[in-house]
């Protein structure tokens, strides 16, 4: 595994720096998601790699098979149940986690994928005693029934709060569009995340 | 359970490109290939990780157009605001594809290289033409999300939105290989069931897609793209078009032939007749000529002719 970035300055950002200056060209944008490395050009697997994975803020070893997804190993060797996985095709999105700030599906990513990147769960959100107000909200106005797509509900809402702290419906509605909800609780979901808004979640 | 694999993370283009001995998979975003994984349609010894090699995914404009970095994310091309400016078409693409957080990860060199969505090819069960058996399942089964164009070999419809729009704004590919670099045309990189049934491109499976070029368009040129899905948001569609007026009227139909489908007739109209509504139903009609729709899928015509009209005029006004 590759080492960690500890010179202040990001292979990203450096990379970002030296683009612009090349002749006559401008970098219009950066891949959010692609952290530049320095990683080992050796395959590794198919057997259980030794991998570190930060969690909600918390570093943690595991050993994971390649053909291991995210969401597999948060459920079943980090035992992070509250996300859940319902279609495993990215069809419903209620396995939405963070990868550095961005919702992704984590049945659709490769825990090795992750690499040094930080993930962040609806655990790391917040806790039963200190509910992010996202959660706090969802509770108050009532938008879980039998709850399985709730986490990536919150996950997906929370993500657009922070970009977009006062959203319009039509914004909360785009964000979510990806999370399935079967019980159709959906006029719940967007008032608890208006509701949030206003609470400046 | 997917079967197991080794993974590597590449370093370079180069680095890349020597892991690629046909028994290894590349993964950009990793949204399809995860998918096949799971389906059991492959089982590669290798993945080589792409993601980790740097560079690959910037978005750069000069003077001679729009160069995308095949590790560009949908979501990217979606918001970047020159692309939205000039390229209108392609972002519009890029934002209607999947869900929100499958453009955060899917790569625009991804959508362009997954296989197709045909349930027949996605399930296991099913040993279809294209996956080396002898017989195309949709021919005289459940058709109605097939292709109504150049479908009497294989009747799948391409799956890639973007590659719809970079058609009609007349992309040209670069691709990588142990010997260097080729730069393909868009409009020649996508391969016929008549021509090889097993493929859907030229890419060789010790290349890489290296880079998207789009020439500048000329003062004057606008685009548009539509979708009609049966719902809006993780729907594939059931009809798509891409639509560039200027110089060089392009009118490209996505989910209608195993390729993305130039419709000529309707590009000629375009381009000696001012747009208005009369000349827009004409290209329309035009777009359709020559169809052969499958037993359930007649209904994608009338469908076809509505977006193609009202993309015709949307990017007229655009």
């Amino acid at each position: 595994m590759s080492k960690k970035q500890n010179d202040g300055l990001s292979r990203r950002q450096f990379l970002r720096g030296s683009a612009l200056t090349a002749a006559g060209t401008t970098i219009l944008n950066s891949g959010l998601l692609a952290h530049a490395e320095s990683p080992t050009s050796n395959a590794v697997g198919p057997g259980p790699v030794p991998i570190t994975l930060r969690i909600n803020g918390k570093d943690h070893d595991l050993s994971v098979e390649p053909r291991t997804t995210l969401a597999d190993a948060l459920r079943d060797t980090l035992h992070l149940t509250g996300t859940k996985v319902v279609c495993d095709r990215g069809a419903c999105s209620a396995c939405t986690v963070w990868i550095d700030g961005i919702p992704v599906n984590s049945c659709l990513t490769f825990v090795l994928d992750v690499g040094q990147r930080e993930v962040t769960t609806i655990e790391g959100l917040g806790t039963p005693d200190h509910m992010h107000p996202v959660q706090a909200a969802f509770v108050e106005y009532d938008a879980a029934q039998c709850g399985y797509c709730t986490p990536g509900m919150v996950m997906s809402t929370a993500a657009l709060l922070k970009s977009n702290p006062n959203p319009t419906l039509e914004d909360v509605q785009h964000a979510v569009s990806g999370n399935l909800c079967r019980c159709g609780t959906y006029p719940k979901v967007f008032a608890a995340a208006l509701a949030a808004a206003r609470k400046g979640a | 359970m997917i079967a197991k694999f080794q993974w590597q993370d590449a370093r370079t283009v180069q680095d890349a490109i020597a892991q690629l001995d046909g028994t290894s998979m590349v993964k950009a975003g990793g949204i399809d290939v995860m998918d096949r994984l799971k389906e059991g349609l492959d089982s590669p010894a290798t993945l080589v990780n792409i993601r980790t090699i740097p560079g690959l995914d910037q978005i750069r404009e000069d003077a001679t157009g729009l160069h995308i970095g095949p590790m560009v994310t949908l979501d990217q091309l979606d918001k970047n605001e020159t692309v939205r400016a000039s390229y209108t078409a392609l972002a519009d693409a890029a934002g209607h594809a999947a869900t929100p957080h499958i453009r955060n990860v899917a790569t625009v060199g991804g959508n362009i290289l997954q296989r197709p969505r045909c349930w027949y090819f996605r399930n296991e069960q099913f040993h279809c033409l294209k996956k080396g058996g002898d017989r195309c399942f949709a021919q005289d089964g459940e058709n109605e999300y097939h292709a109504i164009f150049g479908n009497q070999i294989c009747a799948i419809v391409h799956p890639s939105a973007v590659a719809v729009a970079l058609l009609a704004l007349g992309a040209t590919f670069e691709v990588t290989g142990k010997r260097g670099e080729r730069q393909v045309p868009s409009e020649q990189f996508f391969v016929r069931p008549d021509e090889d049934v097993h493929r859907e491109h030229t890419l060789a499976a010790d290349e890489l897609l290296t880079a998207i070029n789009i020439p500048k368009p000329a003062s004057g040129t606008r685009s548009a793209y539509m979708k009609l899905g049966e719902k809006e948001s993780f729907d594939w569609p059931i009809a798509e078009v891409a639509v560039v007026l200027g110089a060089r009227p392009g009118v490209v139909l996505g989910a209608a032939a195993p390729v993305p489908w130039r419709a000529v007739g309707a590009e000629r109209i375009l381009a000696g007749n001012p747009i208005n509504e009369d000349t827009a139903r004409a290209a329309a009609k035009a777009a359709l000529q020559g169809a052969t729709p499958l037993r359930n899928n007649s209904y994608k015509l009338p469908i076809f002719e509505t977006i193609v009209r009202r993309t015709i005029l949307a990017a007229a006004r655009a």
